[in-house]
Parts: structure tokens; C-alpha cells; sequence
């Protein structure tokens, strides 16, 4: 393997179904084929699809976790830092640390701190906001957030070979077979690879 | 996938519509140019909402003393309204949250104007206690922030406080739920549009979402995690805003049950409330096929449910005054149902326990004038408990010296009206330019009973 990649000089193959079993038998099969940079646009969630294109499980709730478990102690102990250190109010010589009546605080930071961790994360880790994208080059694409399904197998996949990878796809039977360019066809730092 | 292989499970949607059918009618209504009906509606509830903002300048440059309180009632119709719309509120975070934790996959076709009907709710109760300060600019003293007026903080162990961080949190939540589930379809209508402004628009807001599977799998994700977080919060929040009245000592406030008693009326309010608007939006932007008959018979039997346990939670109330053998505990009950406002207790009672016992009956929860009609009387129901509850406590509690009546002023009417105006000024600009069903939600369970597999293909 060379330090200096070669960037492929198209994004990759992409072939549109029409009804959710037929991308999902497509995705096993190219993944017993043995491709894994892979992708399916489909226009609702189909977790079946997830296992079929060997994607690894998010780690985001462990994120979430330590978020709310953040929220839970900054919210906990800045109620302790004001009612005990800086601001104590004395109520007829009732305890400073009356921790039971911080409760109903903590936990609703813990929540508001969970929930920002959780929706920023998913956010940043799907590369969103992404409003460009070589998937959009593809004409037919906008039905992918109607009715069609779309398998896309990207160039850099070490098996991917733009006439053998082609002939696999015409297999599955697909109802178009389209050649996803880049965002730009002219990559700027690579003039070289005209 | 036509054809109807399972007896158990019914299709959520009818009509046998294809994945093209459902972005079709969803996004449609948004398309086509705005109707005469929608500006008759629009302009009446704008016209309704000026009044309310009349009133509510005019309270704000004269004084609090424009309400019909005194010293003795000193929270009357701005904190019953701030209940009443937090309660309706809570419909939203539950149809969208538990309900999808319990896998009720017909919640799809409701859950988006569900929750957009939670936050437009939670907006206007937010109005009542900012402007009951009665000094609104200083409203941002809740809030504890570094400041130079001393080491000065907010007192933690005042319920006030607990609500001001339930509600604000409540609120936050409750928006970012309702924009992540925008997302997908805002997509969908990015790539449907026409018009220029608008693509960019639904462009922006989408972020670039294109449908694929690892952004869709970390989606489901934050989504499941987002109803585990909504959940506990939802019932949270009513319970702290009970605590604003359990935690002190006044007769018929003082008492435990108050919790889940709030809890469960605000299940009971917002159901009734979703099922006016959808039993609106449903006709007039014809999405029969998809908040089906079915779906208005599940809301019927949660709103007969949570009826029925605030049905148990009056007559205990009751109960636990008379054993209590506090005397004045007892009064307090007895002059509510008794006393000059007793006929609100009656309408609260007659509201919300008489007339949700029609949907016993199959052919009265199925038939859509009569749910309608119910569902507007469980609001009228709600909003007097709140009343019965916040006013017959304070208007005679311990000494009988400092009893005092309270009588609405017209101010006080004209801000109540004005909420409305808001609520519906609000609703109506959503269901113009936003889906009012959540299109991929739709699509993933629109083979649901079809093909005898639960949802999905």
C-alpha cells in the first residue's frame, strides 16, 4: 500500500430497486460478494438493511451516557456550590445541604444534557449538514427520499473494479445502473490524473 | 403487497397506498395554492390573538391589577391557563415517545402534529407565568446566571425554580424531538419542490440528508434514546408543575396525590385536545386514509384510560379529606363541590367523568361527530379543573377573615382568548408549510398488516 492513495476517478457504481426486498436481497449479496465501502439510500429506516451491509453498531449511546452523566453532576453540584458556598440563605436554621429539593434540577439537566449530546451527535458523526454530496449527481436520486432504493458501491472499495463491479450489479437485476461522479469531476489538488 | 394476508393485525394505512402515495397526499396540501378556508381560519385567529396581545399590554402598563385578583386569590385564571396548556401539552412527548417505546406503530400518523401541538401548547403556558411577574423584562432573574448584583442566585429549593427549569427543559426537548423527526421529510420535500426559495429552504433545514442507511441507523438510534430521555421527562414535568401547589400548605393542595393526578389529566387533556385538531386536519386536508378510524378508536380508549384514573383520583381526594379528619381539608372539599364555585366543580366533573363514559361503546368512539363533540367537552372539562383545583383552595382557606371571591375581569377573558389565538395561529402556519405526517415514518409501517409482517418490507 502506497502513502500517496490514488483518488479514484469516479465515486462509484449505484444501481436504484423499486421495493424494499429487492435492495435489501442486493446488499447481501454484494456483501457475500465481498464489498464493504457500501451504502443504501432508502426512504425510510430499514434496520435489516443495516446487518445486510455489515454496518457496525453505533457507539453513540455510550456519548449520550456521559453526557446525561455530566449534566446529572454539573447540575447536582452547581446547586451545591450556590445554595451551600456562594449564596447561603438561612431558613430558620434549616440544613444549607438540602440536597432532596436539588433533585427536581439534576434531573432535568441530565435529560436536557443527554438529549443535546445525543441529537449534536448523531448530527456530527452522520457528517451533517453535508448539502452536497456525488450521490446527489446522480439524476434519478431525488426518488430516494420517495420510492426507490438505492445501492451504491463506492470506487474505493479494494474490490471494486468499474467493469467487474458493473456486471455484478446487472445481476441483481436493478432498474438503472448509474456511474456516480465526484462533486467535481476535476479534483483541484490532483491535475495529474487527467 | 396488495392483498391482506393477516387477520390479527389491520393495515394502520388504507386505501392500499404505494411509497409514492404517501409523499403524494402528505405533501400536496403544502403544494397547492393557500385556500380561502385557510385564510378564513388564519385571519381569525390572528384577530383573536391581536385582542390577547391588547390585553396583555395593556396589563403590563397598568399592573397586574387589571385581573380579577386580590390578596387572597393571587394566582387565578394566568395560573390555571399556564396548567391547562402544559397539561395539553403533554400529548405531544407521549404519543411521540412512549408510544414508540411500546412499538404502537399507528402513532406514525399522528405524532408529528402531535408534537408540534406540544410545542405551540408549552409556548402559550409559558406566556402566563412570565407575564403574572408582572414585570415580564425581568423574567430572565429565573434564569441563574453570573451576575453583578452581588453574589445574588436563584433559590434551588423553591418549586417556582423546579418549574421554570421543567418547562424551559420540556420545551428544548421537545423541539429538537420534532426537528430531527422533520428532518427525512423536509428531504422529501427539497427533492419534490419546484420553487427555488423553497428548495433552499427545506435544503438548509434538511442539513443534505440523502436517505442513506448508516445516517438512517444512527437516526433510529438517536430516536429511540430521545423517547427514552422524553419519557421520564414528560411525566416529570407535570409532577414538578403539581409540586408548585403540593409543596405548600394550603387545604386541598397539600397532598400527594397530586402527582399523578396531573399527570394522568394531562394525558386525558392532550388526547382530547390532539383528537379536536386531527378530527379538523383530517377532513379538511383529506388524510382519511391515514388517521383512520382506527387511530381516532386507540385515542379514544387512552383518553377513556387516563379518564378513568382521574375519575379515581377526585373520588379518593374526597375520601382522603373525609379520613383525614382535618377539618380543614374536609372544608375545603366540601366547598368546592358545594360552595359559591360549585357549579365549576360540577362541569369539571360532568366534562371529564360523565361524558368520556360514551366511548365505552364501539359505535360512539368510531363515529367522528360524536368524538368531536366529546373531545371538545373534555377540553371545556379540563380547563375548570384547573380551575376548581387553583381557585376553591385559595378563595377560602384558613381564616375565614381573609376570604375573598374572585370574579374574571375582562382582561383576564381576553388573554385566555388570546392563548387560543396563538395555539391556532401557530398550528394553522405548521400544517401550511410543514408535513403534517410524518411521511417516513408512514412508509416504514405502511406494510404493516399487508403482507402478515409487522411494519417494514
Amino acid at each position: 500500500m502506497t502513502f500517496f492513495v490514488k483518488r479514484p476517478d469516479i465515486y462509484g457504481l449505484m444501481a436504484e430497486f423499486d421495493a424494499p426486498e429487492k435492495i435489501l436481497a442486493a446488499a447481501e449479496r454484494a456483501k457475500q460478494e465481498g464489498y464493504h465501502d457500501m451504502d443504501a439510500f432508502t426512504p425510510f429506516p430499514m434496520e435489516e438493511l443495516t446487518d445486510a451491509l455489515g454496518i457496525r453498531h453505533s457507539k453513540l449511546s455510550l456519548f449520550v451516557l456521559c453526557c446525561g452523566l455530566f449534566g446529572m453532576l454539573f447540575g447536582f453540584f452547581f446547586q451545591y456550590w450556590v445554595s451551600v458556598i456562594d449564596y447561603p440563605l438561612n431558613i430558620g436554621g434549616r440544613p444549607l445541604n438540602s440536597w432532596p429539593q436539588w433533585i427536581p434540577v439534576t434531573f432535568e439537566l441530565t435529560i436536557l444534557f443527554s438529549a443535546f449530546g445525543a441529537v449534536i451527535g448523531m448530527i456530527f458523526r452522520n457528517g451533517l449538514p453535508r448539502p452536497v454530496h456525488p450521490v446527489f449527481n446522480v439524476d434519478r436520486f431525488e426518488l430516494a427520499t420517495k420510492d426507490k432504493f438505492f445501492l451504491c458501491i463506492e470506487a474505493v472499495d479494494p474490490k471494486f473494479d468499474k467493469e467487474k463491479t458493473r456486471k455484478f450489479l446487472e445481476s441483481l437485476k436493478p432498474d438503472y445502473i448509474t456511474v456516480v461522479d465526484h462533486v467535481h469531476t476535476k479534483d483541484p489538488y490532483h491535475q495529474d490524473d487527467e | 403487497m396488495a392483498e391482506v394476508l393477516s387477520l390479527l393485525r389491520k393495515p394502520l394505512v388504507l386505501d392500499n397506498k404505494s411509497y409514492a402515495d404517501v409523499t403524494h397526499d402528505i405533501a400536496k396540501p403544502l403544494e397547492r395554492k393557500t385556500s380561502t378556508a385557510w385564510w378564513a381560519a388564519f385571519i381569525i385567529s390572528v384577530g383573536v390573538l391581536l385582542i390577547g396581545i391588547a390585553a396583555v399590554v395593556y396589563q403590563i402598563v397598568t399592573g397586574v391589577g387589571v385581573w380579577g385578583l386580590n390578596n387572597t386569590v393571587g394566582w387565578a385564571f394566568d395560573i390555571t391557563n399556564f396548567v391547562f396548556w402544559i397539561g395539553i401539552g403533554h400529548a405531544g412527548t407521549l404519543i411521540s415517545a412512549i408510544l414508540f417505546l411500546f412499538r404502537q406503530k399507528w402513532r406514525t400518523s399522528v405524532n408529528r402534529s402531535a408534537e408540534a401541538m406540544t410545542i405551540f401548547a408549552v409556548m402559550c403556558a409559558g406566556i402566563f407565568p412570565i407575564i403574572h411577574t408582572g414585570r415580564p423584562w425581568f423574567a430572565f432573574w429565573l434564569v441563574p446566571y453570573p451576575n453583578f448584583r452581588g453574589p445574588l442566585w436563584v433559590n434551588f429549593r423553591s418549586p417556582l425554580e423546579w418549574d421554570m427549569f421543567a418547562i424551559s427543559c420540556y420545551f428544548t426537548i421537545s423541539l429538537v424531538f420534532w426537528y430531527v423527526g422533520l428532518i427525512p421529510d423536509l428531504a422529501t420535500l427539497r427533492d419534490r419542490t419546484t420553487s427555488t426559495i423553497k428548495q433552499k429552504l427545506y435544503g438548509f433545514f434538511s442539513l443534505g440528508w440523502n436517505g442513506s442507511n448508516r445516517t438512517w441507523h444512527r437516526y433510529e438510534k438517536v430516536y429511540l434514546l430521545l423517547a427514552g430521555l422524553a419519557t421520564p421527562l414528560v411525566v416529570s414535568v407535570h409532577t414538578i408543575v403539581s409540586w408548585d401547589f403540593a409543596t405548600s400548605v394550603i387545604p386541598g393542595w397539600h397532598t400527594t396525590i397530586l402527582p399523578p393526578y396531573f399527570v394522568a389529566g394531562a394525558v386525558f387533556s392532550g388526547f382530547a385536545m390532539v383528537l379536536t385538531l386531527m378530527l379538523i386536519v383530517r377532513k379538511v386536508m383529506s388524510l382519511e386514509a391515514y388517521i383512520t378510524t382506527h387511530h381516532i378508536e386507540n385515542m379514544c380508549k387512552v383518553i377513556l384510560a387516563t379518564g378513568g384514573i382521574v375519575g379515581l383520583a377526585y373520588a379518593t381526594e374526597l375520601f382522603v379529606a373525609y379520613y383525614s379528619a382535618n377539618g380543614y381539608e374536609q372544608f375545603a372539599f366540601i366547598n368546592r363541590a358545594l360552595g359559591p364555585y360549585g357549579w365549576t366543580y360540577w362541569m369539571m366533573v360532568g366534562c371529564n367523568i360523565l361524558a368520556t363514559q360514551f366511548f365505552w361503546f364501539k359505535k360512539l368512539r368510531t363515529n367522528v361527530i360524536w368524538v368531536f363533540i366529546i373531545s371538545v367537552i373534555i377540553n371545556v372539562g379540563m380547563w375548570f379543573e384547573r380551575f376548581v383545583i387553583i381557585m376553591t383552595s385559595l378563595t377560602r382557606d384558613y381564616l375565614p377573615a381573609s376570604w375573598a371571591s374572585f370574579t374574571p375581569t375582562i382582561i383576564d377573558l381576553a388573554t385566555l382568548a388570546g392563548s387560543f389565538g396563538l395555539f391556532f395561529t401557530l398550528f394553522l402556519l405548521f400544517a401550511r408549510f410543514l408535513p403534517m405526517v410524518a411521511i417516513g415514518e408512514v412508509k416504514g409501517v405502511l406494510n404493516y398488516g399487508r403482507n402478515g409482517k409487522g411494519g417494514h418490507a
